[in-house]
């Protein structure tokens, strides 16, 4: 048993400091408030002075209370016991099963050695044809979603977590409002997902500092199942959370800040976790969608800019649709040819006709005056948003297709969609009524 | 291994503290000794007794109290036969050896020899016993892949040599000595076919600096034609997310004129690393007919692998491609991102506590990036050959603005500057290098005065374009759409290039100056049209059989059909020529 320090130095926000010998960076803590226990992470060492990051916050640490070093960093269990369950941030079960010990794995691990990644080649169906059809979501792949608070994101991630065929999905809750956690809680119970499901979820009303933990606990187990072949879709809820609380702590650290606030490193923080993204070549896989509410809407916000830097693509989900334009599947091409012949010419024939729609429209609203191609135009427009970019379609990417040829064959005549000629051939419904 | 030893007395982050018995030198390699594994670092700040040293590895696990090793001798990479095809992390650690030893993770402390000990090479004396040499000369060759690998004195070998005695013809490993050397006092040297050399230090073995003069063909026609890069030339690539960087230098790698690539992947995604990883030992370099392996060396420090191994990598990077130009080769170097790299010298110059600049990087920043592009250069080497460095660099500027100290401190310093548009990406023009405000200062594969008449269409569409967004079509004379679609049909056929096309993903420069003659030539033609709408649709049909020009074989039936169906299209709307634009189409035939 390891040694009982009881005379804390400083207290700075969540950071305390006791004088201690033979401390590991990187180690846990325990330290006992008025207000129970709580975990404590060495972040820095100097002689024999040990500063730790309280997970609960420093409101009401005495500098009379009790600190014992646990001798190993933070670590969580890992089983199949996991599934199904709700925990914190710090691994502490959120539902009323019993706290899991056993099998204990460190978290924030090493990085996959880039040689022993293979190019990703499998698409996860989600059965959003925006999604499946337009930017396909690719196993492997680390995708965000970009979006701005009250859009319906959340509801997007829980309708993937129900229909994505993955084996098993981690969802990552950091700064969730308590009322968005019990709607994931409720959706994927009704939805029959919640067996497959496991949930880290730190609430907006928790400390700050768990908030840090979740998407490292969420990978770690997500690594370890991906290791057993499984194929893993881990979802995480809001990056930019994450990111506020890499910048609180590195404020209160005294740490200079870069750019709006945000400590330097924030670009190998947010790249150490997506590249957790891996397909390994002899067991499973992990794919990450992580939202990302953009403040003020602005992509060049040092959250959305740095993680576009990162992922392979993003999503932008704007009036509650997820936009053809901007949005963007990196790897879509690695799979999209091997789905159906008429994928990749659907793909991008509809968007080009998407976008003289959005021509016509602007000219529309200046007042001139319609010709009868833009009237054709705005019928295809008004279609194509409410049976393909509604987020309440629900269809395989094969009627998705199907759907797309009936659009375009009851707004257009063939030649005018730009085709090539044997597909129109093949897949050109025969036409009933105009 | 030196005599000092040290203890570790603080730890922050990847910033450790070791207070220190005797003798250390800044930017020493440390190990630090944690629970059986040695964790490589290097000294960055020395004060009193205490050393400060920057980890290679995660910290987690070290301990105020353990051991600390002091090596003496300088971040250095292992040169010599056999680098070529590797892959290395920022270190030179040979990651499918480590992925071997270690799986599939990275495990930290895993440090192997960059180089095959048992490897063969047939080694050929080119110097004989009593010869006069120095560091730098070439004492004999191996083949290595197509080319003669120079078996050199080492590069920091001070002083003039004797050959006392040297091996014949034959196969020997890299650590076989394969010379020895004497000097007037009679000390002895052993030279074997490896040597170590300290990464931030340039290579000077050579005669003299060269100004860079010869264009590095890209095969890119908007690079080669319009912002052209010479060889020992400096260019950077900055760009938003998205707009193609990562692309454009995939396709540069492939396809550039010269001897060999050394790709550094620094802090980028590790995705695009494995697709080059995997499809090039399957692609052939059409120079030479091998694989595209055989004259690349990769150095992979993804974006999730230890931060202050990013900043080593660039300069493990440039190092072997100086030492491949020694042996009058042609290298080129492509790191993508510089930018990654700034951020891991401004994480740690945030650990140090130093007073930061702007955007708290560090005010050393520009100095750094500098002295970094000013390795770069086309050198005359004292057997009379040259061989050249030739640096491309991407930038990704936070919020794609090019205001920041990043992109502006790289353009005070490079030759060219290749800056991609965000509107030309969204609008799917490939490659999305800003026609406009990209610039080069070197001389290119054509006539600069033809370069410039293209440019001044580009220039006067832009301004159409711009006015007709005000008065719209019906308020622009006829005059002036005929420039603006003169404009667009210069971008969307000479511009624009297809990277996924097998033939127009790469055009000589023989074929570009072809092309180009013939897009001048309608540049120069003065366009009978009845209306705009006429000009338009005349325009779309010779846009067409352009690109389907672009497309075709070069010198097939097709081609030639083609070209010949685009000049009667132009006869039959001729209405005379200018005459400035007939001199400049005489010069390029």
């Amino acid at each position: 048993m390891k040694k009982v320090y009881s005379r804390i130095e400083s207290i700075t926000g969540n950071v305390i400091a006791v004088k201690a010998s033979d401390v590991k960076y990187g180690e846990l803590a325990e330290v006992s408030t008025r207000f129970g226990l709580s975990l404590a992470e060495v972040i820095r060492l100097e002689d024999d002075l040990v500063s730790l990051q309280v997970f609960a916050g420093g409101r009401g640490i005495s500098t009379g209370d009790e600190v014992r070093f646990l001798g190993n960093p933070m670590r969580v269990s890992f089983s199949d016991d996991l599934l199904g369950r709700i925990f914190d941030g710090a691994g502490e079960p959120r539902d009323k099963g019993p706290a899991l010990k056993e099998n204990l794995i460190t978290i924030g691990g090493p990085s996959v050695n880039p040689a022993k990644r293979i190019i990703p080649r499998e698409m996860i169906r989600t059965g959003i044809p925006m999604i499946d059809l337009f930017n396909t979501l690719v196993k492997s792949q680390k995708l965000p979603i970009f979006s701005v608070s009250g859009e319906p994101y959340n509801q997007l991630l829980a309708r993937i977590a129900m229909q994505a065929q993955v084996d098993i999905i981690i969802l990552g809750g950091m700064g969730l409002k308590y009322d968005d956690y019990l709607f994931f809680k409720e959706a994927l119970e009704e939805g029959g997902a919640i067996q497959k499901t496991i949930m880290f979820v730190h609430t907006a009303a928790d400390p700050v500092v768990e908030c840090l933990m979740v998407p490292d606990i969420s990978l770690a187990v997500a690594e370890r199942f991906a290791l057993k072949g499984k194929n893993v879709l881990v979802l995480l809820t809001d990056m930019t959370n994450f990111a506020d609380s890499l910048k609180e702590i590195a404020i209160t650290q005294e740490q200079v800040p870069s750019n709006r606030g945000y400590p330097g490193d924030l670009y190998s923080q947010l790249a150490s976790r997506y590249e957790k993204a891996v397909d390994f070549s002899d067991a499973g896989s992990i794919t990450i969608l992580a939202v990302t509410t953009m403040p003020g809407d602005d992509v060049t916000h040092p959250v959305p800019d740095n993680t576009g830097y990162i992922t392979e693509g993003q999503f932008y989900l704007r009036g509650g649709r997820i936009e053809p334009f901007g949005s963007l599947s990196r790897l879509k091409q690695q799979v999209n040819g091997k789905t159906r012949a008429d994928h990749r010419a659907i793909m991008d024939g509809m968007i080009k006709l998407y976008s003289s729609y959005k021509d016509s429209l602007e000219k529309k609203s200046m007042g001139f005056q319609m010709s009868a191609w833009d009237k054709k135009l705005l019928k295809y427009g008004s279609r194509f948003e409410a049976e393909m970019m509604d987020l309440s379609v629900n269809i395989s990417l094969e009627a998705a297709l199907d759907k797309g040829w009936e659009i375009l064959a009851e707004c257009f005549d063939p030649e005018e969609t730009g085709l090539r000629s044997e597909l129109i051939e093949k897949y050109w419904p025969v036409k009933t009524a105009g | 291994m030196t005599e000092t030893k040290g203890t570790v007395t603080a730890v922050n982050g990847n910033m450790v503290g070791v207070r220190v018995s005797g003798a250390v030198s800044m930017n020493e390699v440390a190990y630090i000794l944690v629970d059986g594994k040695r964790l490589k670092s290097e000294v960055i700040r020395i004060r009193g007794e205490t050393a400060q040293v920057q980890v290679f590895e995660i910290t987690k696990g070290i301990k105020v109290g353990d051991g600390v090793e002091f090596t003496g001798d300088l971040l250095s990479v292992e040169l010599g036969p056999g680098l070529l095809g590797q892959i290395y992390d920022g270190l030179q650690n040979p990651l499918p050896e480590v992925a071997a030893k270690t799986g599939n993770f990275l495990e930290a402390g895993v440090y192997l020899e960059p180089l095959s000990r048992e490897r063969l090479w047939a080694f050929e004396p080119k110097h004989k016993v009593g010869d006069n040499v120095e560091r730098g000369d070439c004492i004999g060759v191996v083949p290595e892949g197509v080319f003669e690998h120079r078996i050199m004195l080492p590069f920091g070998l001070a002083g003039s040599w004797t050959i006392k005695s040297i091996k014949g013809k034959g196969s020997y490993t890299i650590d076989e000595v394969v010379a020895v050397l004497t000097d007037a006092r009679g000390a002895e040297v052993p030279l074997t076919m490896c040597f170590k050399w300290p990464v931030k230090r340039a290579v000077e073995c050579y005669a003299e600096r060269l100004r860079p003069s010869q264009p590095m063909v890209t095969k890119i026609r908007l690079i080669d034609t319009f912002f052209p890069v010479a060889k020992g030339g400096t260019y950077c690539i900055p760009g938003p997310f998205g707009a193609g960087k990562t692309v454009l230098q995939q396709v540069t790698s492939r396809h550039a004129e010269v001897d060999i690539v050394v790709i550094a992947a620094c802090g980028e995604r590790a995705g695009e690393v494995v697709e080059t990883l995997k499809e090039f030992p399957l692609l052939s370099d059409p120079r030479t007919g091998r694989s595209l392996m055989e004259r690349t060396i990769i150095i992979c420090n993804t974006s999730s692998m230890p931060v202050a191994a990013r900043e080593a990598s660039v300069y493990t990077a440039v190092t072997m491609a100086e030492y491949y130009r020694q042996m009058g080769l042609n290298v080129l170097l492509l790191a993508d991102s510089t930018s990654r790299w700034a951020q891991a010298m401004r994480e740690m110059s945030g650990r140090l506590e130093e007073i930061p600049g702007e955007e708290a990087f560090p005010a050393y920043l520009e100095s750094v990036i500098a002295s970094f592009y000013e390795r770069a250069g086309i050198v005359r080497l004292r057997d009379g050959g040259t061989g050249s460095v030739t640096i491309g660099g991407t930038v990704s500027p936070a919020g794609g603005n090019f205001e920041e100290p990043v992109t502006q401190a790289t353009l005070k310093v490079v030759g060219a500057f290749h800056g991609l548009s965000r509107e030309r990406s969204d609008a799917r023009k490939y490659p999305a290098i800003h026609p406009l405000d990209s610039w080069s200062k070197y001389p290119g594969i054509m006539d600069s005065r033809a370069v410039d008449y293209g440019r001044s269409f580009l220039a006067r569409s832009a301004e159409v374009a711009s006015m007709m967004k005000v008065v719209g079509e019906e308020g622009t004379s006829l005059d002036d759409y005929l420039v603006y679609q003169k404009g667009e049909f210069l971008d969307a056929v000479y511009l624009q290039q297809d990277s996924f096309d097998k033939v127009d993903c790469s055009v000589s420069p023989e074929r570009q100056k072809r092309s180009y003659r013939l897009v001048l030539e309608v540049l120069a033609t003065e366009i009978d049209a009845k209306d705009k709408e006429d000009a338009r649709s005349w325009f779309y049909g010779l846009r067409q059989k352009f690109l389907d020009l672009n497309g075709a074989e070069w010198m097939s039936h097709r081609h030639a059909a083609l070209e010949s169906e685009i000049e009667s299209l132009l006869v039959g709307r001729s209405k005379g020529r200018d005459k400035q634009a007939e001199r400049l189409i005489k010069v390029l035939e």
